[in-house]
């Protein structure tokens, strides 16, 4: 649906993206995270054709960027950072004016633009000024523009910024329901927003694309291999010795001690190169006819994963 | 052209919604009858000339500051954004804002209407005179209006959009000034005095309508109305 190559843009002599490749199928939600003057915006703008590249290719449903910039539009819906919309108009005014400058057929336009107000929840403001709305309105004002020409896919820039949490969740349960039937990429620097709506994440630092994958995919290989927390009832010199002799421990640390009936408790925190290594940690420990009370594959979160991947270098 | 139209549309009502245009016009009808109406008893001629020579001085004030919040407005919103990833063109969205911002304009400078009226009243004016000299203000608010569009895409701020359009517009009024030809070589004087933007007024004013003057107007209008397309496809301020 959207294939961005090698795409690079400089203002003046700063490199505000460089070149940066992806592509985004059909009915995928992605998320695109980066710290703030990452390049984020900057490239939403260049496949919405706010800007031109200057160099790389962005095609969108097969239409390039370049030569077509009036198909490319068509096909998308855009919600710029910080949703910015006309405060003196209201809301059923401002949806016909995008209606007509979208080149909705004035038939449709009535049937389309009641579609959008149900979904997404204006009938009770629209024919408030929009200045008067509260940011959680106007940042649904904002979708709904996006949606009017009903396009195949959605460019959200920081759709939730600035909203309370209540409202957070509002929207992203819509997104998530527009998502089922449309492509979407959505900029963010919330994480949990990430988990809770897109299928895949992107992640942009300095310029330069620097992670892509599920959110899955991109921890278990920032982590490289598994870590894995056990309490295990035996002898510490047996166990330490055990420990080295397996082929797939590469480091162990004692994490804790706990005495419970006069019976010693050691938990101990293993690093792995390899993933899954529970099942043979336990196989290990009944072989040799230890107890054990815990076994805990610890997961990095994603903020940990985000910060290795945006600080280091 | 059909997005040319909905544009203008949208503008020509963004005035009427908010205040500005009723204080605007208020303004404008009660300066302009106060200067003329002051000299125009103690003269006593049914003439309208000492109207139209207020026109370059007073529209040099109203225009920039109708034009001023055309595209500052919008790229300190961010609105231009929404604006310029829809499919329509930036000659389109030029043009829709020039004219909405003349539909302005025309309402004021016609509402005067009650001068003519008066003079038709109290003698018998040169109607002919009039209309030509109606004629010149419009074509003169134009080319001060495509100026000041064009200043208002040069900067986010409306207040600085506002002071460039009146430098450009000084300045090309200047240059046709008697003044400022004594100071060119004497080869250059014809071409001074053609692009001077007062000079094409006066001959119209007195009644004159040359085509010479009408296609000086239209392509000032044209120039600036292209640099304007020009900034807003360069979008340097990005």
């Amino acid at each position: 649906m959207i294939k961005v190559d090698d795409l690079t843009k400089y203002y003046g002599a700063t490199l505000a993206v460089d070149r940066v490749s992806f592509e985004v199928q059909k009915g995928e939600v992605v998320g695109f995270l980066g710290p703030n003057a990452a390049g984020k915006t900057t490239t939403m703008r260049m496949i919405t054709c706010y800007l031109e590249p200057s160099g790389g290719n962005v095609e969108v449903a097969g239409h390039n960027v370049y030569d077509h910039p009036h198909e490319v539009r068509n096909c998308i819906g855009y919600l710029p950072e910080s949703c910015p919309l006309y405060p003196e108009m209201n809301v059923v005014d401002y949806l016909t004016y995008i209606a007509e400058l979208r080149q909705v057929p004035s038939p449709e336009r009535r049937g389309r633009i009641s579609e959008m107000v149900e979904v997404t929840g204006l009938a009770s403001v629209l024919y408030k000024d929009i200045g008067e709305l509260s940011k959680g309105f106007r940042q649904r004002v904002g979708l709904a523009q996006a949606m009017v020409h009903d396009p195949d896919i959605l460019i959200l820039d920081e759709p939730t910024s600035g909203l309370d949490p209540n409202q957070i969740v509002e929207i992203r349960r819509l997104i998530r329901d527009i998502g089922r039937e449309k492509t979407i990429i959505l900029s963010t620097h919330i994480l949990p927003e990430v988990s809770a709506t897109c299928n895949r994440v992107l992640i942009i630092n300095d310029a330069k694309l620097v992670a892509s994958g599920t959110t899955d995919e991109l921890i278990n290989s920032a982590q490289g291999g598994d870590v894995v927390t056990v309490s295990v009832q035996a002898d510490q010199d047996a166990l330490y010795e055990a420990m080295r002799e397996a082929p797939f421990v590469s480091e162990f640390n004692k994490v804790g001690e706990e005495s419970v009936d006069g019976r010693a408790w050691i938990a101990l925190e293993i690093k792995s190169g390899e993933s899954a290594i529970g099942e043979r940690l336990f196989r290990l420990v009944v072989d040799k006819g230890w107890s054990l009370r815990e076994l805990r594959t610890e997961k990095m979160s994603l903020e940990e994963v985000f910060a290795r991947l945006t600080t280091a270098g | 052209m059909k997005n040319v139209w909905t544009i203008t549309r949208k503008e020509f009502r963004a005035y009427f919604d908010s205040p500005i245009a009723y204080i605007f016009i208020t303004a404008y009808l009660l300066l302009v009858n106060f200067l003329y109406l002051w000299t125009f008893f103690v003269v006593g001629q049914a003439d309208m000339r000492p109207f139209f020579g207020l026109m370059p001085f007073v529209l040099l004030f109203f225009v920039p500051s109708i034009s001023m919040r055309q595209w500052a407005e919008e790229r300190k919103m961010g609105t231009l954004e929404i604006l310029l990833t829809t499919p329509v063109r930036e000659v389109e969205v030029v043009l829709g804002k020039f004219m909405a911002s003349m539909g302005l304009l025309a309402v004021m400078i016609l509402l005067t209407f009650n001068i003519p009226v008066l003079l038709g009243y109290l003698g018998s004016p040169d109607w002919g005179v009039i209309i030509c000299g109606y004629l010149g203000s419009l074509l003169l608010g134009a080319s001060y209006m495509a100026i000041g569009l064009f200043a208002s895409s040069l900067s986010e701020n409306q207040i600085v959009a506002f002071i460039i359009s009146i430098a450009i517009c000084t300045l090309m009024l200047i240059l046709g000034e008697w003044f400022f030809l004594m100071l060119v070589p004497d080869i250059f004087v014809p071409v001074f005095d053609y692009i001077g933007l007062g000079t094409h007024f006066e001959s119209m004013g007195r009644g004159v309508v040359d085509s010479r003057d009408i296609i000086y107007y239209l392509s000032v209008i044209g120039v600036f109305l292209y640099l304007n397309v020009n900034t807003v496809e360069n979008r340097s301020w990005v």
